[in-house]
Order: structure tokens, then C-alpha cells, then sequence
């Protein structure tokens, strides 16, 4: 019963970790929180009672992780489907790679609270109360750690790019953006406008920034974070990067509510790689081979 | 899944009638630069497009 008790604590306190709420501003309202949190209760229950229900030959209950796991799988389905819906009513919509990145978290973190639960009570079980609240602890602290992956800043600079114009058409350095006909327009985002250049390390890194998914992930981030100078009829100031087709450098242009270069460099740095846009050309041989 | 044409010129505001021809979008033929610069950003602002500026004296409204 103590190791059961455990296991559902330690579970559930890794769930209430998970669900810190940052500036993505997902979930941000009480029912969201409602729901994760139950969900979350319910794997440390499942995860926390497998240990021992094993242990006293009751195999039975052991089968009832594969419902759990189907039952999660389908949390995935809804955020991803709520998001989708919800997306189109941003100004600068976050994307279905970013989307489908979130859905993936929240059914996995579900998967993390069972594994922890399970830990503790079956360590709890077999030896000590002591043992499974060390291990508790360091599940804990594992589980932070799994929330943070690789960003922008670690796999490209970021820095400044200057916009200029010649004739209509818009350049944040030599990379060319768009054709702008308004006078009125170029001023403005020649005023309010700031672009910036993000040059990828390596060819891994190259083959990410090239993601559209990526791309949008990173302008839907720096928008949220530094405000955005739009409306939906003013479609021409839609933040949008583009890529230099011959180093595969990206530039981004924003026109931000608050112009401020130094936050924007540190928004982007920040903006998560996206596990759907990760590849890795240089683990193969001709990716290699074409690299130099 | 819903296929939609995302990208098509909404509208062609021109000086020069002779340099459009007949095709799927209005035509609005403006009688100088001024006109033509009010004319567009009307039609940008109600549609939701982007005036692109073809350097002959056409602008051309996308719905991107």
C-alpha cells in the first residue's frame, strides 16, 4: 500500500512539473489543466500499482497498461486536433510541425508518469521507503531534463540582418523576400521591421532550417514573444523567412510590437528544433561525401 | 483533406490598359500613380492581399 501510495505521488508531482505553463501559453486555462492532471493521476495510478499486482500473481492487472497506453495515444489525437482548429485563429499560425511537436509531448509525458510510477512503487516494494523516494527524486529530475531539447541557438548563429529595398523588392541582406508595391508599406517595414540572419553549423543543421514546419515554429515563436505589428487584412506584414538557396542560410523578417533587436535574437535562439524536422544528412555516407 | 488554391491574383490595378490582357481577375484602370496607390491599397485592405508592384506599371493583388 506505501509503495502504491508512493509510486502514485511521485507520479502525479511529475505530472504537476510537466505542466508548467510557459510562454507558448499552452494549457493556460483551467480545464485544460483539469484534464491533463487527471489523465496524469490516472497513469501514476496504473504505473504505481503494476509492480506489485505482479509481485502477488494477479497478471490480469497487468494488462491493463495496454489499455492505458491506447487511452493515451488518443490524448495526442485531440491536442492535435484542438490545436489545428484553434491555429487558424492566430495571427501567425504555429503549423502543423509545431502541432504535431506538442501532441507528441503531452502523450508522452503520460508514458514518463507511468514509467515513474511504476519505478518507485516496485522499488518501494522490493526494498524500502528511502530507496523509492531517492528514486523518486531522480526520476523526477530526469524528467525535467527530458523537457528540454536542443534549440535553435545550439545548431545555428543568429544575428542581425539589415532590410533594405531595391525597387519594390524587399532583401534582409542578399536574400530576397518579397515585392512590395505600396510606398506606404516599404516605410513601413523599413521603420518597424528587423530581420535576422540564421546561419546553421553544419549540414544537419542546414537540412532543419530548411523544415517549412521549422520555419513557421520560429516565426509563430518570435510573434508571440515580441508582439506582432498586423492585422488579418494587413496580410504584407506577415513575418516570413526565407532561404538562401545557395548556403541554405535563413533570414527572418518581423514586424514586432516592440522593437527590440537583442529580444528578438534571444526569441529565435530559443525557438525549439522540431522533432519532425530533425534529419541527419551527415550520418549517412553520401550526406558525407557531399558535405565538403 | 480540403485541396484549395492558395496562391491567385485577387485583381490587376493598371495605368496602361493595353498592358493586361482579358483573364480571371478585374482589371481597374487607374488614371494616375496616386489613384493607383489608393485603388490598391482599398482593394489589399478588403481582400486581404498583398500589392505586388511589376515595374511596368501594374500592380497585381495575391491572396497568398
Amino acid at each position: 500500500m506505501t509503495a502504491t501510495l508512493l509510486g502514485i505521488g511521485f507520479g502525479f508531482a511529475a505530472r504537476c512539473l510537466m505542466l508548467r505553463s510557459d510562454y507558448r501559453q499552452y494549457p493556460a486555462y483551467p480545464h485544460g489543466y483539469v484534464t491533463h492532471l487527471s489523465l496524469g493521476l490516472i497513469a501514476a495510478l496504473l504505473g504505481a500499482l503494476a509492480v506489485p499486482a505482479l509481485l502477488e500473481r494477479e497478471f490480469t492487472a497487468v494488462t491493463f497498461l495496454s489499455l492505458a497506453a491506447t487511452q493515451f495515444r488518443d490524448i495526442r489525437e485531440i491536442e492535435r486536433e484542438t490545436l489545428s482548429k484553434l491555429d487558424i485563429s492566430n495571427l501567425v499560425a504555429r503549423g502543423p510541425d509545431y502541432i504535431e511537436g506538442i501532441a507528441r509531448v503531452f502523450e508522452a509525458r503520460n508514458y514518463l508518469v507511468m514509467l515513474i510510477a511504476l519505478l518507485v512503487s516496485g522499488l518501494t516494494y522490493l526494498t524500502n521507503v528511502l530507496a523509492g523516494i531517492i528514486m523518486g527524486a531522480f526520476a523526477l529530475l530526469g524528467a525535467l531534463r527530458l523537457m528540454r531539447g536542443p534549440v535553435i541557438g545550439q545548431i545555428a548563429t543568429v544575428r542581425p540582418g539589415r532590410i533594405s529595398f531595391k525597387g519594390p523588392n524587399l532583401f534582409v541582406e542578399d536574400i530576397h523576400f518579397m515585392n512590395l508595391a505600396r510606398e506606404e508599406v516599404r516605410r513601413t517595414v523599413l521603420a518597424r521591421g528587423l530581420g535576422v540572419v540564421i546561419e546553421p553549423f553544419d549540414d544537419n543543421a542546414r537540412e532543419i532550417l530548411a523544415n517549412n514546419g521549422q520555419r513557421m515554429a520560429i516565426a509563430h515563436d518570435a510573434a508571440t514573444q515580441l508582439g506582432i505589428y498586423r492585422d488579418v487584412d494587413t496580410a504584407e506584414f506577415t513575418p516570413i523567412l526565407r532561404r538562401d538557396l545557395d548556403t541554405g542560410r535563413i533570414a527572418l523578417l518581423i514586424l514586432p510590437l516592440e522593437k527590440d533587436m537583442d529580444c528578438l535574437v534571444s526569441a529565435v535562439k530559443n525557438v525549439p528544433v522540431l522533432e519532425s524536422s530533425t534529419s541527419r544528412p551527415l550520418k549517412s555516407r553520401a550526406g558525407r561525401g557531399a558535405a565538403d | 483533406m480540403k485541396t484549395q488554391i492558395s496562391k491567385y491574383i485577387l485583381a490587376v490595378v493598371t495605368l496602361d490598359p493595353a498592358l493586361v490582357g482579358s483573364g480571371g481577375a478585374p482589371v481597374f484602370v487607374a488614371r494616375d500613380r496616386a489613384e493607383q496607390d489608393r485603388i490598391a491599397t482599398y482593394l489589399a485592405r478588403i481582400t486581404e492581399g498583398v500589392v505586388h508592384d511589376l515595374e511596368n506599371g501594374v500592380y497585381i493583388l495575391v491572396k497568398h
